[in-house]
């Protein structure tokens, strides 16, 4: 009895059959998988990918900038002229706020300056576009129309005008995924500027609500607090605003149920800003470690701290271990000099950025 | 009616899945982005049932992982999703194109289940998970919208002959 088979492929040069076909290639997606969740090389096969794959996002981008254009190039004069005062107003307020925060910056990079750690002050600022580019319902994450060409690194820090927006997760060569603050899976150290209380803020994945499950009853948050960035863990410029505290509900026994409020408008914003900043430098406050090397031979050990993802990191060659050694005997009975060295052994992440 | 040539049924095969690709990321209004149906695995169901010769596991499993890279997903994951639905379609291949379309569009709803349980799965295990009721709204939407599909699909193989 003829059986009918149900592949019907021309029977001279079908290929393999079809279950080990299939086998074969769910065995190559299931290793892609555990190598994407692994091995960073894997980034660099959706790299090449993603520039094919380029063209179809800019083409389903295109419309909508092109509307927005046709509709901002044929915007009635008054409408503009309304929008023009409403600026102008708006700088003339911002220029008074800028006087006085000019000396105090001045000021402040002063004091950080004795320090050695001129830490979080943004040096290079890019203005990327968010792409008209739906990823996922259900995580909150959007492409940038920057990538790995224009300097862009992974986890580097992206803001908007008026707060911390998100960080860079996947760097592809003229795209970025940020992943939001507001995503689930994404949690900031945060510090009530009131009360100094630090603490965590983690994403809900909903765009206006960012929950606070490490504060005890008794701390000090209240409704209405502005959370800033501490700058913990060296992804984030420290200072900058992140959230409101939205609601505190002190009904359980041990941990308060706090939310809050994302100060950046997470799902409006059409530009966003990505930033360089340099590191800050936790190591520097107790003054001699002797653990401290000379900045040319490792970047890395003068800021563990700081375990910041960036790539660009440029580790210096390691200059001749015996030297290293020789040096860092040296260095570490004389307390002052060391401290100053860490703090320019820091902005090791693109140096060249920093020197505009 | 000539049937199409080979050639154009695989161009015709990789402009439907370049255009399910392109739906797959155009932005929606809030409400609509969950129930989005997933055109592309569709549109590959339709060519594994018309044209076995041409629609197979490759072409399946290469469409799943631009998915991958379009939506910023874990490579593969889609990947494998369009793979075992491809491959259940080839089985079950002779018996659907008997069948009357509401029957088929069971069976698809069927396979689009299993494809986001699968989704769901791998996302729990990589740790993304989403456990609302709402992930599985394109489950339904995309068994609406197959007897359109292969409307659609129908019209567009038989008019350029």
């Amino acid at each position: 009895m003829v059986e009918l088979s149900h592949d019907s492929r021309p029977i001279i040069g079908r290929g393999p059959p079809l279950t080990a076909y299939f086998l074969t290639l769910a065995a190559i997606s299931v290793g892609l998988m555990v190598a994407d969740q692994r091995y960073q090389q894997i980034d660099r096969i959706r790299e090449s990918m993603s520039t094919v794959i380029y063209p179809v996002q800019r083409a389903v981008d295109f419309p909508f900038r092109a509307t927005d254009w046709v509709t901002g190039s044929f915007a009635d004069r008054s409408r503009l002229r309304q929008e023009n005062l409403e600026l102008t107003a708006r700088l003339r307020l911002a220029n008074l706020q800028l006087q006085r925060f000019a000396v105090l910056e001045e000021e402040n990079r002063r004091l950080r300056d004795m320090r050695a750690a001129t830490a979080g002050i943004a040096e290079k600022v890019l203005v990327a576009s968010i792409l008209n580019v739906d990823l996922d319902p259900f995580r909150h994450r959007v492409l940038l129309d920057m990538g790995a060409r224009d300097g862009v690194f992974k986890g580097q820090a992206v803001l908007d005008g008026d707060g911390i927006f998100g960080q860079v997760s996947k760097v592809n060569a003229s795209t970025a995924e940020v992943i939001l603050i507001s995503d689930a899976e994404h949690a900031i150290p945060v510090q009530s500027n009131r009360s100094g209380v630090r603490t965590i803020a983690v994403g809900t994945g909903d765009e206006n609500t960012l929950s606070l499950p490490f504060v005890t009853v008794e701390s000090d948050l209240q409704q209405g607090d502005l959370l800033l960035s501490t700058g913990m863990g060296g992804v984030f410029p420290p200072g900058y605003p992140v959230a409101r505290v939205s609601k505190v509900k002190r009904a359980g026994s041990t941990f308060a149920l706090v939310e809050a409020k994302p100060t950046a408008k997470l799902d409006q914003a059409r530009e966003v800003l990505l930033i360089w900043f340099k590191e800050p430098v936790f190591e520097a406050e107790p003054p001699a470690t002797p653990v401290i090397v000379p900045p040319a031979t490792d970047p890395q050990a003068a800021a563990p701290a700081a375990a910041g993802p960036t790539p660009p990191r440029t580790a210096a060659p390691a200059t001749d271990p015996a030297s290293t050694g020789g040096d860092a005997t040296v260095a570490a009975p004389t307390a002052n000099p060391t401290p100053a060295a860490t703090g320019d052994a820091a902005p090791a992440p693109a140096p060249q950025e920093g020197a505009e | 009616m000539r049937p199409m040539s080979m050639f154009a049924r695989r161009l015709l095969y990789w402009l439907s899945m370049a255009a399910g690709l392109v739906l797959a990321i155009v932005p929606l209004p809030g409400w609509l982005d969950p129930v989005r149906p997933d055109l592309a695995l569709l549109a590959m169901i339709y060519f594994v049932l018309t044209s076995p010769r041409i629609a197979g596991l490759g072409y399946a499993w290469l469409s799943g992982l631009f998915l991958d890279v379009l939506r910023g997903m874990v490579l593969g994951q889609h990947a494998l999703g369009f793979l075992v639905v491809g491959y259940l379609t080839h089985k079950l291949q002779l018996r659907m194109r008997m069948f009357p379309i509401v029957q088929q569009a069971v069976i698809v709803m069927l396979l689009l289940a299993l494809y986001h349980f699968l989704m769901f799965w791998i996302d729990g295990l990589t740790g993304h998970g989403f456990t609302g009721w709402v992930r599985w709204l394109p489950v339904l939407s995309g068994a609406l919208l197959w007897p359109l599909v292969v409307a659609l699909g129908d019209s567009l193989t038989r008019r350029s002959s």
